[in-house]
């Protein structure tokens, strides 16, 4: 009896340092994000009064609205508005393009295997790892030859390209576990291989396409590098938008605006990871990069 | 004829893409780094000039040094804290999705936005320091990221923030991966939690393991926006990465033939850790179907 | 007149050319904070009033590094923009290249040659054709004092040498103020480093080490003198220099928090934008111990060798940039001295006249040298292998002596 009571008691406080450690932790997590937030709504002068974290005695939305519509972005008062618009132009058919050559070639790799088909796997995991910057010039000329240069379609070629690599490891490690038996089946009845994928495939796929999208949207909307470097005046991303906002060079540093700007530059990776975050964790389960 | 060959044909954009756009590109590096190319590309081949002055460059054994101190404690504490938030979240707690949902967050946002709340936060003048400040604890000193022998380590802290919620990702989907018969049968053994983790469950984490350390190397050797956003190499030049020494050795001092030599170690680098990794999975490919 | 004609004939032949692209202009700079954003607006203004249209392609940060990979990716893929803010020798580099556009034909008609020091003209011709046009001339070697900490200090001159106006940063330490504003980057600490070398081992000295690269003169003693002067103007610097923008810094000498700030002339734009007036609220001296001298820096927009279709909007361009008016208006907003010395000094303030003045005896006593630190005494690798070691000494990585070795070392690889 004794016992059992003492038992309960450990289970007690171990629950409440399970909780104890987990809010803690959450709390280490929010910290930045706190601040970013908290100093978006406050007038310039409370910041510069210091106190950084306290919340704003007079609330504002004036920052956010500034850093949307009329923030001076270079010589052009445009805000970030336009900017969101060339991203959103950029990530949607990069995603989309690159998401379904991953699966494509995931599901040939494992599926309709050939000679060299380990070869080929071998380079799209290479592909995974090479640094960015050694892509620029070479690209750049690349984007020239093909009349791509300066234009939106040519930063959806460019993300594509580094994509496929992810895209087809995530892929290829979904479906390896992916029963054989039914292929075999569908192939006895004689389908083929777009007949196979896009009837028994793609629909048990939902899982790792999420997380594929997730991957793919974050990466290529975060992406400043390759948008700074290929795009002209009127494809800029929001990503080099943001970075002319907060990095201008002189004058009083508008903190409150560049912390709201780059709030505006998250919001959508943030919904994504709010709304599907659940997803990733479950994709993963399913060997997405195996468990 | 067309449908015997249909696989191959499939996979060819991508995998020209692919070959063009990576192992191409990593052809025209090297080649560049046998060539005297400064601003633009150029094709006078000098021989091995560009590594012998690469490695003459105190900046280069900087950055290196640098790396190794930055990737050696930005893995272990991903490593550890990640497999920890894993744990902690896998014991059927109340909101789960909310928690996860907390330490993936920082993920889904741009080192250019992270970087510049981070280095705000870390600034003496007015972050951290100056509030502790505020609330009385006059004494109070963090001063790390203007600090030469420190600086390097809130570059680790800020990207182990941003990324450690991806390894507890992967430690969770490799925890609930794991055969819950065995866990139960433990626990009806009257195991205590923590040996049944350390004999039972994380020795079966292996292969995430392998899967989170091969990403954290990755990560750290790209490391590059974080650094330019939170201490852009300084102080002096105690942040400079090899990712750092090349962008500025080809962009900006239009020395590109070191800059290509460069690239060219750092590939190197990332073929040391990653081809055990590529055969290991070639291995476990077969066994796996 | 007669330019009109000649394009508005070329555009009547030419019907097959849109005629978006015959009246735009693409630019790319880094003045995105709000002085210089509208200081470049009255170009832009300049621009669409003649039915030019400026596309702005603002890339800012690191003082124009994101920049300078952008051209470089832009000029790979056959698609420069017509113009780009450029600095010393990066403009030359690019001409080398065969990069740039000849402008000879708008340089001869309106008479550049007359007006543009020797000096700037340098960096402006490429085998002796205009290949771009300099806005306006910054010089590096200025010290901003707070009016008010000097007052309180009794100081009502500059001082005769450096010794003295470190004197003045330990006198306002004691009286409870920051010594010096400094902004802890590389960049800035190589620009104090410019006056502090001219200082220690004067003009001649400078040209041998940063202009010649004579490998004696920079692995030198005086070179380790001239180190441990920039150490001893590190001893009055607060704690928390580091990674700071060099406008907080000014920022510390217009609220009085700190005596002074060595810096280009770029600073001054700060103080005006804050209401401070030039001689009461604040004082601009030449760093003492480099009078006379005047080390210079040039931005200007150079022109890129786009197809003829884009020509005769860039020659446009290019002239509005000389035109005495624009010039005026940039250069009073910006701070600098216009590039042309023709122009009138009235509408200057006490600090703008000076610098006119400075300027124009310097060009005629050839005293007028390109900054180390601002890429024009030297290419850009050379410049980086100077500033590497100064940070690495002002930072304590290395000392007076290592600095100076590492300094002759890196910038014999850099010359290869």
């Amino acid at each position: 009896m004794t016992r059992r009571k003492k038992f309960s008691t450990t289970a007690m406080i171990q629950k409440a340092a399970l909780y104890f450690s987990l809010l803690l932790f959450a709390f280490l997590f929010l910290m930045p994000m706190y601040v970013m937030l908290v100093n978006s709504v406050k007038p310039l002068e409370e910041i510069q009064a210091g106190g950084m974290m306290n919340l704003p005695w007079n609330w504002t939305l004036e920052p956010w609205l500034k850093a949307w519509s009329t923030a001076q972005i270079g010589v052009e008062p445009t805000g970030l508005r336009p900017y969101f618009w060339n991203s959103i132009l950029m990530v949607v058919p990069a995603v989309t393009v690159s998401t379904l050559l991953g699966a494509v070639n995931g599901y040939v790799l494992t599926h309709w295997t050939f000679r060299g088909h380990k070869i080929i796997f071998l380079m799209m995991l290479g592909a995974v790892f090479i640094p960015y910057q050694i892509a620029l010039i070479p690209m750049a000329r690349m984007l020239g030859v093909f009349g791509l240069a300066g234009t939106i379609l040519g930063l959806v070629v460019v993300h594509t390209l580094y994509g496929i690599g992810f895209t087809t490891l995530f892929f290829r490690n979904y479906y390896v576990a992916f029963p054989d038996d039914l292929m075999k089946a569908a192939k006895v009845d004689g389908a083929g291989l777009f007949r196979i994928f896009f009837r028994i495939i793609l629909p048990a796929s939902t899982p790792i396409i999420i997380v594929t999208v997730i991957w793919q949207f974050t990466n290529i909307w975060n992406d400043f590098l390759f948008g700074v470097s290929f795009a002209d005046f009127d494809s800029f991303p929001m990503t080099v938008a943001l970075n002319n906002l907060v990095n201008s060079s002189t004058g009083v540093k508008e903190y409150n605006v560049h912390f709201a700007g780059a709030f505006i530059a998250a919001v959508p990776t943030l919904l994504i990871y709010i709304f599907a975050g659940r997803y990733f964790v479950r994709g993963l389960m399913g060997g997405s990069v195996k468990g | 004829m067309l449908k015997r060959y249909l696989p191959q044909i499939v996979i060819t954009p991508g995998t020209l893409l692919v070959a063009a756009g990576v192992y191409g590109f990593i052809g025209f590096t090297a080649a560049i780094s046998f060539t005297d190319s400064k601003i633009l590309p150029s094709f006078n081949y000098v021989g091995l000039r560009n590594y012998e002055n690469l490695f003459k460059l105190k900046a280069w054994d900087i950055a290196v040094a640098n790396l190794l101190t930055f990737s050696v404690f930005y893995i272990a504490i991903c490593c550890v804290l990640g497999l920890l938030l894993a744990i902690l979240i896998d014991q059927k707690i109340r909101a789960e999705s909310v928690f996860r949902s907390i330490y993936l967050y920082p993920m889904a946002l741009s080192f250019i936005v992270t970087g510049t709340a981070w280095k705000w936060f870390l600034d003496p003048g007015i972050g951290l320091e100056s509030v502790m400040h505020q609330f009385g604890w006059a004494s109070f000193e963090f001063n790390w990221i203007k600090e030469r022998e420190f600086a390097l380590y809130t570059i680790v802290i800020a990207a182990v923030w941003q990324t450690v919620g991806f390894a507890m990702a992967l430690f969770l989907a490799g925890l609930r991966g794991i055969d819950s018969e065995m866990l139960k049968a433990a626990r009806v053994d009257g195991a205590k939690i923590l040996q049944v983790y350390r004999r039972i469950i994380i020795p079966q984490l292996g292969y995430t393991f392998v899967s989170v350390m091969v990403i954290l190397v990755y990560n750290a050797i790209r490391t590059y926006d974080l650094i330019v956003v939170m201490t852009n190499g300084g102080p002096g030049r105690a942040t400079w990465l090899p990712s750092v020494f090349m962008y500025q050795y080809t962009f900006t001092r239009n020395q590109m033939g070191i800059g290509a030599a460069s690239a060219v170690m750092m590939l190197a680098l990332i073929a040391v850790i990653v081809i055990p990794y590529f055969w290991w999975e070639l291995k476990s490919q077969g066994k796996q179907k | 007149m007669k330019k009109y004609m000649t394009s508005g004939l070329l555009a009547a032949t030419t019907l097959t050319t849109p005629a978006m692209a015959e009246d735009s202009v693409e630019v790319l700079h880094w003045w995105t904070s709000g002085g210089e954003a509208a200081a470049v607006s009255v170009l832009k203004d300049a621009l669409e009033a003649k039915g030019v249209t400026w596309n702005d392609m603002p890339v800012a940060g690191g003082s124009g590094e994101a920049a300078m990979t952008v051209v470089r990716s832009r000029v790979t893929a056959g698609n420069p923009p017509t113009s780009v803010q450029m600095l010393g020798y990066d403009i030359l580099e690019w001409a080398s290249q065969g990069a740039l556009s000849n402008l000879d034909a708008t340089a001869e008609a309106e008479g550049w040659g007359d007006v543009v020091p020797e000096a700037l003209q340098f960096f402006a011709k490429h085998d002796g054709h205009w290949v771009s046009a300099p806005v306006n001339v910054h010089s590096t070697n200025w010290v901003w004092t707070s009016g008010k900490i000097m007052e309180e200090l009794g100081v009502t001159e500059a001082p005769s040498d450096f010794v003295g106006l470190l004197d003045i940063a330990k006198r306002a330490q004691d009286a409870g103020y920051i010594g010096i504003a400094h902004g802890g980057q590389p960049w800035q600490e190589a620009t104090v480093f410019d006056s502090v070398a001219i200082a220690t081992g004067g003009l001649d000295w400078y040209k041998k080490v940063f202009i010649e690269l004579d490998a004696e003169a920079i692995n030198s003693d005086i070179m380790v003198t001239a180190l441990e002067n920039l150490g001893a103007y590190r001893e009055l610097v607060d704690d928390n220099f580091s990674g700071r923008d060099w406008n907080l810094a000014t920022a510390m000498v217009i609220t009085d928090k700190a005596a002074f700030q060595i810096m280009g002339d770029w600073a001054k734009g700060e103080f005006v934008n804050a209401g401070e007036v030039a001689g009461e609220d604040f004082q601009c001296w030449r760093v003492p111990g480099t009078e006379g001298a005047v080390t210079f820096n040039a931005d200007q927009f150079a022109m890129f060798n786009v197809g003829d279709d884009r020509k005769p909007a860039q020659a446009e361009m290019a002239s509005s940039v000389m035109s005495p008016e624009f010039q005026v208006a940039f250069n009073i907003v910006k701070g600098s001295v216009p590039a042309r010395i023709d122009v009138s000094d009235e509408e200057f303030d006490a600090c703008g006249r000076k610098g006119m003045a400075d300027l124009k005896a310097a060009n005629e006593g050839g005293t007028l040298v390109g900054s180390q630190a601002q890429g024009h005494a030297n290419i850009p690798a050379v410049k980086t292998a100077f500033s590497d070691a100064i940070t690495a000494f002002f930072n304590g990585e290395l000392t007076a002596e290592e600095a100076a070795e590492e300094m002759a070392d890196t910038v014999a690889i850099a010359q290869q």
